[in-house]
């Protein structure tokens, strides 16, 4: 019990001080800063941390590989035959050599059109029922049920249909996309502005917000976390489902050019083009996690 | 004559299915123009429904409120409330929230600048200008329910409705805010109806207290008018006769008379 009093006795000494003139030289001390070469060295090591154990892995399976499929007989090619094989495809992405003979940079950028058609579409059309549904108890009783069946589908299912439909394959291929990518984001939409607590809503009668204020400055940003873990998934299933899609409808897109090496009998190209899917799908989910973290700094937090 | 506000014979029956659940029966209650008003009872009593039905969020089954002359149908600028859990909106700067109050309810009388002003101005008589660009996850309790109260008394509104809005904080926190709105009271004039389970809290801040009874079909058991002058200075109310004499009527009601039954 004896800590208080102390404590309050140093206080008022303090409190004290300044009355009486102040004698003392003021000293600058010294700022403690590392030099530079040892901070430099800091950073680097920060990112060798997050850059040495992927390539050290990557290097370990190439090597794998490559033990694996040098033997004679071995069904795949091993990785320094993609490499001879498929030279001009990895090292220039960009390459113009005949209308059919073009690089995969080219390609995969005819792929990301298709898809953000596709893709765009269905944000819009899904952000606008998924509101519908969240919203109205008898939009949501009528339409979930057929959501949940559609959804369900595989997209390839629905390539006869919309090529049918449209008789041409680029609208077809963009519609399979729309209807992959469609289901998760009014899903997940109708769950997050079903879930909009009842204090917002309570505000905006309070405030009396019109039904567009309402949508725009309380359903939009309390739901903008599941909205966009709809959009994440959405956009994993439309660059799933435009590979299936141009190996049927043909094209220039990575798709079809899988199809065409495979008709070929081009296995190292084949490669490449796994490797360019798989980078670009990483890239297009790190896109759009990125955007989701900013639009929804706020209500992450809360 | 009739009062600045009333509430009128109001019954609010809730049904599930065949069940039918009586909350509030026969509530008739006149608050007069600038007078502070707190409704105490045991949980459940149907305290908050009360308030929702003068707010415009929950609709009467019988009866009904009038406000200034005018009936009461929907949630509207001119009844605010301060809500328990302070309802600040979590993408918005604090800043912000008041402003989104501020912008909708002055559109047409205040030019964009003005607009600005009565913002901070509100935020000044809370004392939360220094927190105006933080976001409400980077600010404490109390500080939320301050702004709450700032949003509310920016739109300038007929009777300000406190939901228990001191419910949630430690008590030193609580003081503090009591002490501001009581403040903010003397200052603006807020005819202010206010729902509390604190004792201490309604004697200290109110004109009168409505003691309600227990659920179901709760009603008003008794108003007991606080005679003490204003402003009132909590330290010196603590061995004030009167303080101490209402604080006594008001905890033989609830704990004596209307003492609280689980299975109610």
């Amino acid at each position: 019990m004896n800590m208080p009093v102390a404590k309050s006795e140093i206080s008022g000494r303090i409190f004290a001080a300044p009355t009486t003139p102040v004698a003392a030289k003021v000293l600058p001390l010294p700022v403690k800063q590392k030099p530079i070469n040892t901070r430099a060295r800091d950073t680097f090591g920060k990112i060798a941390a997050t850059v040495v154990p992927p390539v050290v892995m990557v290097l370990l399976l190439l090597t794998v590989w490559q033990v694996l499929c040098m033997r004679p007989g071995a069904t795949l090619p091993p990785p320094s035959k993609i490499w001879t094989e498929a030279y001009d495809l990895i090292v220039d992405p960009f390459f113009v050599a005949g209308p059919q003979d073009i690089g995969l940079g080219w390609r995969v950028l005819v792929s990301l059109e298709r898809v953000a058609i596709g893709y765009g579409l269905a944000a819009v059309f899904g952000i606008a029922l998924g509101t519908l549904v969240g919203q109205s108890v008898w939009a949501m009783r009528g339409l979930d049920p057929i959501f949940q069946v559609l959804r369900t589908i595989s997209p390839l299912a629905w390539l006869p249909i919309s090529l049918a439909a449209f008789r041409d394959s680029q609208p077809s291929a963009i519609f399979v996309i729309f209807i992959t990518s469609v289901w998760p984001i009014i899903i997940n939409t109708a769950v997050g502005i079903r879930n909009i607590p009842q204090d917002y809503r309570n505000v905006a009668a309070v405030l009396r917000l019109n039904p567009l204020e309402f949508f725009g400055k309380i359903m939009i940003p309390s739901a903008a976390p599941y909205i966009f873990t709809g959009l994440r998934i959405g956009i994993g299933l439309s660059w799933l489902a435009i590979v299936a899609a141009e190996m049927l409808t043909g094209g220039v897109g990575i798709g079809f050019f899988i199809w065409d090496a495979w008709n070929s009998s081009r296995l190292p190209d084949i490669f490449i083009a796994l490797a360019y899917i798989g980078i670009v799908g990483f890239i297009l989910d790190r896109i759009v996690a990125g955007v989701a973290s900013i639009v929804t700094r706020g209500t992450a937090a809360n | 004559m009739t009062a600045y506000c009333r509430i009128s014979h109001v019954d609010k029956v809730y049904k599930r299915g065949s069940t039918e659940t009586c909350v509030l029966k026969e509530i008739t209650l006149d608050i007069e123009k600038g007078e502070y008003v707190s409704i105490i009872g045991h949980s459940g009593c149907g305290k908050s429904t009360l308030l929702n039905i003068v707010a415009g969020l929950t609709p009467a089954t019988n009866g009904g409120v009038i406000l200034e002359g005018r009936e009461v149908n929907d949630p509207g600028p001119d009844r605010a409330v301060v809500f328990q859990n302070h309802s600040l909106l979590p993408w918005l700067t604090v800043y912000d929230n008041v402003k989104l109050a501020v912008d909708k309810v002055c559109s047409a009388t205040k030019s964009r600048a003005e607009r600005h002003a009565w913002t901070i101005h509100n935020l000044d008589l809370v004392q939360m200008t220094h927190a105006k660009d933080k976001r409400p996850s980077e600010i404490s309790g109390g500080m939320k329910q301050r702004v709450g109260l700032a949003r509310a008394l920016a739109m300038e509104p007929k009777i300000l409705l406190l939901d228990e809005p001191f419910g949630a904080l430690d008590a030193l926190t609580r003081a503090h805010l009591q002490d501001t709105v009581m403040g903010l009271h003397q200052k603006l004039g807020n005819t202010v109806m206010m729902i509390t389970h604190d004792v201490d809290e309604a004697v200290l801040l109110s004109d009168r207290i409505i003691m309600m009874t227990n659920g179901p079909s709760a009603q008003i058991g008794e108003i007991l008018p606080v005679p003490l002058a204003r402003p009132r200075k909590r330290l010196e109310l603590v061995a004030d006769a009167t303080f101490l004499k209402c604080r006594q009527r008001v905890l033989e009601f609830l704990y004596e008379r209307h003492q609280f039954v689980e299975a109610a």
